[in-house]
């Protein structure tokens, strides 16, 4: 028999320090959708997700009731729409947008990804169609999320790609200036993509990934938060080994609901994300984890030391008890998503410039980040660029999802409501970037490209 | 299917009597069960196999969940699996 108090444990994490599975991300192939004739592969695209993804929601509730367990988002991933749409040679990429949206909410999810390109060396004709079509496809739809991959460490930064995110976020935001730039909240500039990320806005079903596939992502800031209570004003050894402790835990979790299932849906077992995911509840946020390992304000000194050492024993914790780790696996820093880094910002202490070093040492990047509506397209894609160095230098993820507040300045904030919470406008620096960003070209690979 | 019922909620007279009647009623055998009051709360554990059980695993789980809104308790019933992942290696 199970001991008492381990289970007690598990309905606490579960009633008191919202543990959750936080997506069932179904991967889909979209690579046999393609057509020479744009509507034809839109009803192409419509018909597969709803195929494929019929049973989804339904198997993630019944999965849910039997272990007790919330699985908070039921999600589609799908190839990067680039690809798909290439070879269609009338009308506008919107068509398959509009079609992902109708399959995704027939089908019952809550967000579908992969309006995606992947143009990190360079454009094809494909992708520059889907790129300019982003801002009317995400205003015209609302559960479709975009993401486009700029920058790897093998190939470097595309420049020019860069320089057109800025514009293409710009425009994002006038078009849906009524929603506060909702759009640009469905938008992330990414750098060293993953091809298996359950998460969104983010998620894209990479080109070499299986016909279908279930990716699972965990979350569990309440529970680290909670564990790291018990050890108040102890030494980092016993931190870190607490974190990794609860992490094990919660990854388990995640391997047993992401093996059952892709067994109850007949499709492989892809990936458990090993990422803690907050959101603005009380009590699940990341900042109050750095804050309890003794921070007064989250993006004080000692900030970046606190988050690498989270993340790093995240990862240590969970390898262990899932068979295969992947998608973006580490801690989540969304401003706008954790109400702990939302008081940070607004008490003026977490600045744009300390989270670019977090993004240093975490999954992510500068991600759900008001800024001005006045700021310039050349100073996002400059934003854009630095992340992209941190993510090439490092070879690691790192992205980009900032929203240019129409109509808004600091002091104010913008409420996306729901899980993508409300982000308070934080200032960039006013200095020029536009001569550097008019260069264009690519920066080139780093020498640690160079592994063979 | 064996999976694990928890009782929590004040302490009164009759809890594993009614609790064991509705599984008794449900056709759902008890394996093992342990029960303890912890920080003055009741908190029972019961080990159950649902496999010979007359009932789906959603309608014994519903009706559980009444019988505990009806005595003031909260009464939940999840698959094993999940704890013995989260606690066994």
């Amino acid at each position: 028999m199970l001991n008492i108090s381990d289970i007690r444990q598990t309905l606490d994490m579960i009633d008191k320090q919202h543990l959750d599975i936080r997506t069932i991300t179904m991967g889909i192939s979209l690579r046999d959708c393609a057509h020479p004739d744009m509507d034809s592969c839109a009803q192409k695209v419509y018909d597969k997700i709803c195929r494929k993804a019929e049973k989804l929601v339904e198997t993630g509730c019944a999965i849910e009731r039997e272990f007790g367990i919330p699985i908070v988002n039921k999600r589609i991933s799908v190839t990067p729409v680039a690809l798909v749409t290439e070879s269609s040679e009338n009308g506008s990429p919107v068509a398959v947008a509009k079609a992902m949206d109708a399959a995704a909410k027939n089908c019952g999810v809550n967000f579908i990804g992969g309006y995606s390109a992947l143009v990190h060396k360079g454009f094809t004709e494909g992708d520059r169609r889907l790129i300019a079509s982003i801002p009317e496809a995400l205003a015209e739809t609302e559960i479709v999320c975009s993401s486009v991959n700029v920058a790897t460490t093998k190939a470097g930064i595309n420049m020019d790609a860069v320089a057109l995110m800025g514009r293409i976020i710009k425009q994002c935001a006038e078009l849906t200036a009524h929603k506060g730039g909702f759009g640009c909240a469905k938008l992330v500039v990414f750098a060293n993509a993953v091809e298996d990320n359950p998460f969104m806005a983010g998620a894209f079903h990479g080109v070499g990934e299986s016909e279908c596939v279930i990716n699972v992502g965990v979350s569990g800031p309440g529970v680290v938060h909670c564990a790291l209570k018990e050890v108040k004003g102890q030494s980092f050894d016993v931190v870190a080994d607490t974190i990794k402790r609860t992490a094990f835990r919660i990854t388990r979790m995640g391997q047993l609901v992401a093996q059952e299932a892709a067994n109850r849906l007949g499709v492989p077992f892809g990936v458990v994300d090993l990422s803690l995911a907050p959101t603005p509840a009380v009590g699940d946020s990341v900042a109050r984890i750095l804050e309890e390992m003794g921070l007064e304000v989250c993006g004080t000194h000692g900030t970046t030391a606190a988050l690498a050492m989270l993340n790093d024993a995240v990862k240590k914790g969970g390898i262990m008890a899932s068979g295969h780790v992947g998608g973006l696996s580490g801690a989540f820093i969304p401003v706008s998503e954790d109400e702990g880094m939302i008081a940070a910002a607004q008490s003026g202490v977490l600045t744009l410039d300390k989270l670019e070093a977090m993004t240093c040492v975490c999954s992510v990047g500068l991600d759900m980040i008001a800024v001005p509506g006045h700021t310039s397209a050349e100073t996002i894609s400059a934003i854009i660029a630095d992340e992209a160095a941190i993510g090439v230098i490092n070879q690691k993820t790192t992205a980009v999802r900032i929203i240019p507040a129409p109509g808004m300045d600091v002091g104010d904030t913008v409420d996306f409501g729901g899980l993508l919470g409300t982000a308070p406008v934080m200032p960039v620096h006013g200095p020029s970037s536009a001569e550097f960003i008019a260069r264009g070209g690519r920066i080139p690979a780093p020498m640690h490209s160079l592994r063979n | 299917m064996k999976a694990i019922m928890t009782v929590i909620g004040p302490d009164r007279v009759g809890i594993i009597a009614e609790v064991s009647a509705l599984l008794a009623k449900s056709n759902v055998n008890i394996l093992d069960l342990s029960q303890t009051i912890m920080e003055e709360i009741f908190t029972m554990t019961i080990l159950v196999d649902t496999a010979a059980a007359n009932c789906t695993f959603d309608a014994l789980s519903s009706a559980l969940e009444a019988k505990g809104e009806e005595m003031g308790l909260s009464i939940r019933i999840q698959r094993r699996d999940l704890f013995t992942a989260m606690h066994r290696i």
